[in-house]
Formats: C-alpha cells, structure tokens, sequence
C-alpha cells in the first residue's frame, strides 16, 4: 500500500487551525481535528432531523421522502419546525457539516505541508449549495426559495424552476455549467482511458510510460497537456462546473424574471446590425 | 510555490461576469416579488420584477370613458338609432345617445388619428362605399358573437373593440401565413423547418415559428406527451410537434406574461390534478383543443 509511506508524515502533531492540541488526535485511521467533532455534531443532529421529518410525512418510500422548504409568507424568519422549520434547521447542519469537512481537509493539508487544492475544490462545490440555499434564497427574500430535501421531490423542484424561465436551456450560464460538466467528463474518460491502457498492457508488451501517453495524445487529439497539467485542466473545467451552476440559478429570479431565450435579443439587437 | 494562485483562477471567473453583465442587456434586480402558486418546495412560483410589472399595468389601462352613458331612464325615452339616422343595419336597436357614445369611442379605440373619416364618408355618414365601414360593421357583429356565444372564454367580462384594436386601425399584434422558405434545398442541407428564426412567435428562441397555421387553420393536435412511463410500439409524437408545441405554449405564457407553472405543474405537463388551476381543463376543453386529436 503505497498511501502508508505517507502515514508517518500525516500522523504529525499540529497544522490545526482550532483546538490546538486538543482535538489533534486520530480515531482509528480517521483525524479528528476540531472540525471532525463539529462535522459529526451536524451530520448526525442534521440526519436525525431528517428522520424525524421522515416521520411527520405520509411515506417512509425512500424516493418520496422529502423535506420541503417553507412556505415564502414566512420570508427570511423561522418557520414552524412541521412547516419548513425542519427544513431550515437541517441547511444549517448541512452548511455546518460541508464547512467542517472542508476546513479539517484544510487543517490535513497543513498537516501533510501540500497546498490547499482539495479545500479549495470541495468549496467550489459547497459555494454551489450554499447559492441554491442561502444566497438566491436571501436575494429573493424568502427562505421558501430552497429546493427540497427528498430524492424526486427536488427533481420536481429543478424541473418547476426551470419552466418558470420558459426554456432554461438558453440560459448562457446554465450552458457554460452544461458545457463545463461534460468537458469534464470527456477528459476524465480520455485521461483515465489513456492510463489504464498504459499500465495495463497486452501480453508480452511492455508497461508504457507518460512520454509514451503525450505522443498517443498528440497523434489522437493533436495536442497533449501533459501529466501535471491534465490534472490542473481537470481541476479548472471542474470547479468551472459548479460556479457556473451556481451563476446560472443565482442569475435565474433576482436578476431575470422572464423566459430565457429573450436573454439572446442583446445579439440581434447589437448596433452593428439592428 | 508562489501562493497567487486563488486570485488567479477567481479572475477569469470575474472577468466573463463583468462582459456578460456589461454587453448584454435586460439584466433585472431584486426585489423581485415570487408568487408561491403550489405546496412549498415544489417550485411552483412565478417571479414577477415589480418595477416592469408596473410599466405593464400601466400599458394595459382601459382608456377613458369619451363621455358618460345617459342614465337608463333617458336611454329608454330616447329615440332608437335606426329612427334617427339613415342605414343602421346592426346597432339600429340602439338608443340614439349611446350609438352616438359608441361611435364616438370606437373612434378613439381604433382610429383615433384618423377619425370618423376613416370609416365614413363625411359628406354622407351612411354611404356604405368606403370598405372599412363594412368591416367595421362584421366586427360589431362578431364581438356581439364572442359576448354573447363565447362567455366559457370571454366570461362577463368581454371584449370590446379596444381589447384588440388599442388605439390602431389594424391591431398590431395580427399574423400571417409563414412565408415559405426560399432557396431551400432538397435534402436535409439548408431546410429551415419553419424554426431557427428569432420571432415573438417562438419567444426569440431557435423552436417553429409556424404553429399558428398548424393550430389555429388547421387542425394539429398539441398533445404530444406520453401517457406511458416507458416506450411502446405505438408511434409517438414526432421531434417536430413537440418543438411545435413548446414554441407554442412559450408564445402563450409570454403573451399572458406568465410562466409555464401559472398553468402546469412540470411534474406532469399533461395532468390537471396536479395543476395549481385545477379549475382549468373546463376552460381549456372549451377552448381550442378540444377539436384537436391526441397525437399520442
């Protein structure tokens, strides 16, 4: 197991940015940390609450289970608990939970002395829920503005949204999100394709080396990016998806109220030609 | 490792936002008033810009009453119009006073620029040569026919002239055939498909901007969902109608100012019960698609 030639270097004392000494303690392989404790706290109070929001509804079927968000009249005050209130309690667990999680990933950066590429990701993908939740919401002034917590119930949410801009496809940032994610996917399954084929060789040949992938690559798509740099490519079209994501719902009600293709008037109507 | 490498990735971010917001137009801002119109967390709302709604409101004003109608007691003492003037063929049971406010409104609300002139001849008012006096006369007769046979659409409220005219001899808002495409070849190569056109028909989208000949001339069905959760042998509806259909239903909500959840819940396009309007699919069966067949 190569990941145990770094455990001596990862089980250092420090790096924390809470609790000093305190909390700087592993749980079998697992660090705690300060922000290991907080994230338990929110995960387990936040799954609790859903349960127990499980339990007022009329289905424990695992697909329709949903915590629903509350009613706009209530704008940005707390709700009863029955009537979104839940819902409000569990996107605090949640927010508490996400930014544990990423500032104990933080503090295990330090720890192991490598920059903060990871953090800085997953709060990307923190940014984009905390859009959804908090920040359109608070734009829109009223908490009712969140999507639901159940597996259909917020597809049906996302779908609801969609059709209140008519046609949410022309929405410009919903098509760089679109074009983000898939570009991700399509270097990723180039990148994995090219190193496995690589490492995984016919029998009787030998195992190739990156040199070996570049000039596959180039001679495929033209154009290699290279070992280290695929990975910064994977990471920039990423985190791209997901701030666009989070623009394309930001900019979907507090700064547009109409159908989204109406959006592409501003090319027809560009002086050159109109 | 020099550490610039946050700001550095934040700036193109920041960069395509301030193009974006600079050199596109249209852009509006909170407050925006939503309308909640299902159970909450289900999407159901329709944001409404308080400011453009305003601006709407005041577009959509009736206009002033050119002057009073005579009390019901004076009404039934007068004259009627047919009495008093010479080749009222239509509104002749009306007392003379409110033919008289009648005429002078449709002035206003159809050719206030133009005048009486526009439909008579002003050195004899019931010469029946001038062609828009005629028309005026079938449109009389028709937004009788719409009040009185129409009331499932129209309800008490009604239509008058101003409903479409408002203030324009031709009311603006009127369509024609599409032209067909020219120089359009045989294959699939340069064949438009009636789409691709920005128009107010498709709500400036790429979808066909040809479905009013299809609907309202003809007889296309618009129901083009599947009733069945998986595929079936039986043909469904083709990529074409459906892309009619939606440029259709866009071109309605945007007409009404709405957005598609003022009717449908997504969830399910086709299904009433889920509706926030469930009082709807009488209105809607005794609208147009109730001689439409399914084409599901």
């Amino acid at each position: 197991m190569a990941l145990l030639s770094f455990e001596r270097k990862y089980r250092v004392r420090g790096g924390t940015l809470i609790g000093g000494d305190l909390f700087d303690f592993w749980f079998g392989p697992f660090y705690v940390g300060f922000f290991g404790v907080t994230t338990i706290f929110f995960s387990a109070l936040g799954t609790a609450l859903i349960f127990w929001g499980a339990a007022l509804g009329p289905t424990w079927n695992p697909w329709l289970i949903s915590i629903a968000p509350p009613d706009i009249k209530y704008g940005l005050a707390m709700a009863p608990l029955a009537e979104g209130g839940l819902w409000q309690i569990i996107t605090m667990c949640a927010v508490g939970a996400f930014v544990s999680w990423a500032l104990r990933e933080v503090e295990i950066c330090r720890k192991l002395g490598i920059g903060y590429q990871v953090p800085i990701a997953f709060g990307v993908a923190i940014f984009a829920y905390v859009t959804l939740v908090i920040i359109r919401p608070m734009l829109l002034g009223a908490w009712g503005h969140g999507f639901p917590y159940g597996i259909f119930s917020h597809l049906d949410w996302v779908s609801n949204v969609g059709y209140q801009f008519l046609h949410f496809h022309y929405n410009p940032a919903h098509m760089l999100a679109v074009t983000f994610f898939f570009t991700t996917c399509l270097l990723l399954s180039l990148h994995g394709a090219v190193v496995l084929s690589s490492v995984n060789p016919a029998p009787g040949q030998v195992i190739k080396t990156p040199e070996h992938e570049d000039a596959y690559i180039r001679d495929t798509i033209g154009y290699s990016v290279g070992t280290l740099g695929i990975h910064r490519l994977g990471l920039f079209v990423a985190l791209n998806a997901g701030f666009w994501s989070a623009v394309c719902i930001v900019i979907s009600g507090p700064f547009w109220t109409r159908g989204w293709p109406e959006w592409w008037n501003w090319w027809l109507d560009m002086p050159v030609w109109s | 490792m020099k550490h610039f490498g946050v700001t550095a990735a934040l700036l193109p971010f920041a960069a395509l936002l301030v193009i974006a917001g600079t050199f596109t137009v249209g852009w509006e801002r909170p407050p925006i008033e939503v309308q909640q119109i299902g159970f909450r967390g289900t999407g159901m709302e329709q944001p409404i810009n308080p400011r453009a709604d305003a601006k709407l409101r005041a577009l959509n004003q009736m206009p002033a009453e050119v002057y009073p109608l005579d009390s019901a007691a004076d009404l039934a003492a007068a004259p009627k119009a047919r009495d008093v003037y010479e080749n009222v063929t239509v509104l002749g049971d009306l007392p003379e006073p409110q033919f008289t406010r009648l005429m002078a409104a449709i002035t206003e609300w159809v050719a206030p620029e133009q005048g009486c002139g526009y439909c008579h001849n002003l050195e004899n008012l019931a010469d029946d040569s001038v062609y828009t006096k005629v028309v005026a006369r079938r449109m009389i007769e028709m937004t009788w026919n719409v009040n009185a046979n129409w009331q499932d659409h129209v309800k008490d409220t009604g239509v008058t002239c101003y409903t479409c005219h408002r203030g324009n001899p031709v009311p603006q808002n009127i369509w024609f055939d599409a032209e067909p495409q020219r120089f359009a070849s045989k294959g699939m190569l340069g064949r438009k498909d009636g789409q691709n056109l920005p128009s107010d028909l498709s709500v400036a989208s790429s979808l066909p901007t040809t479905w009013l000949s299809d609907y309202l001339v003809g007889d296309a069905g618009v129901r083009v969902q599947s009733t069945a959760a998986l595929p079936t042998d039986a043909p469904g509806a083709t990529i074409q109608s459906t892309e009619k259909t939606y440029g259709m239903m866009m071109h309605m909500a945007d007409g009404l100012g709405v957005s598609c959840n003022y009717c449908h819940n997504t969830q399910s396009f086709q299904s009433w019960d889920k509706s926030p309007r469930p009082a709807c699919p009488p209105g809607m069966a005794s609208g147009w698609s109730a001689n439409s067949t399914s084409t599901t």
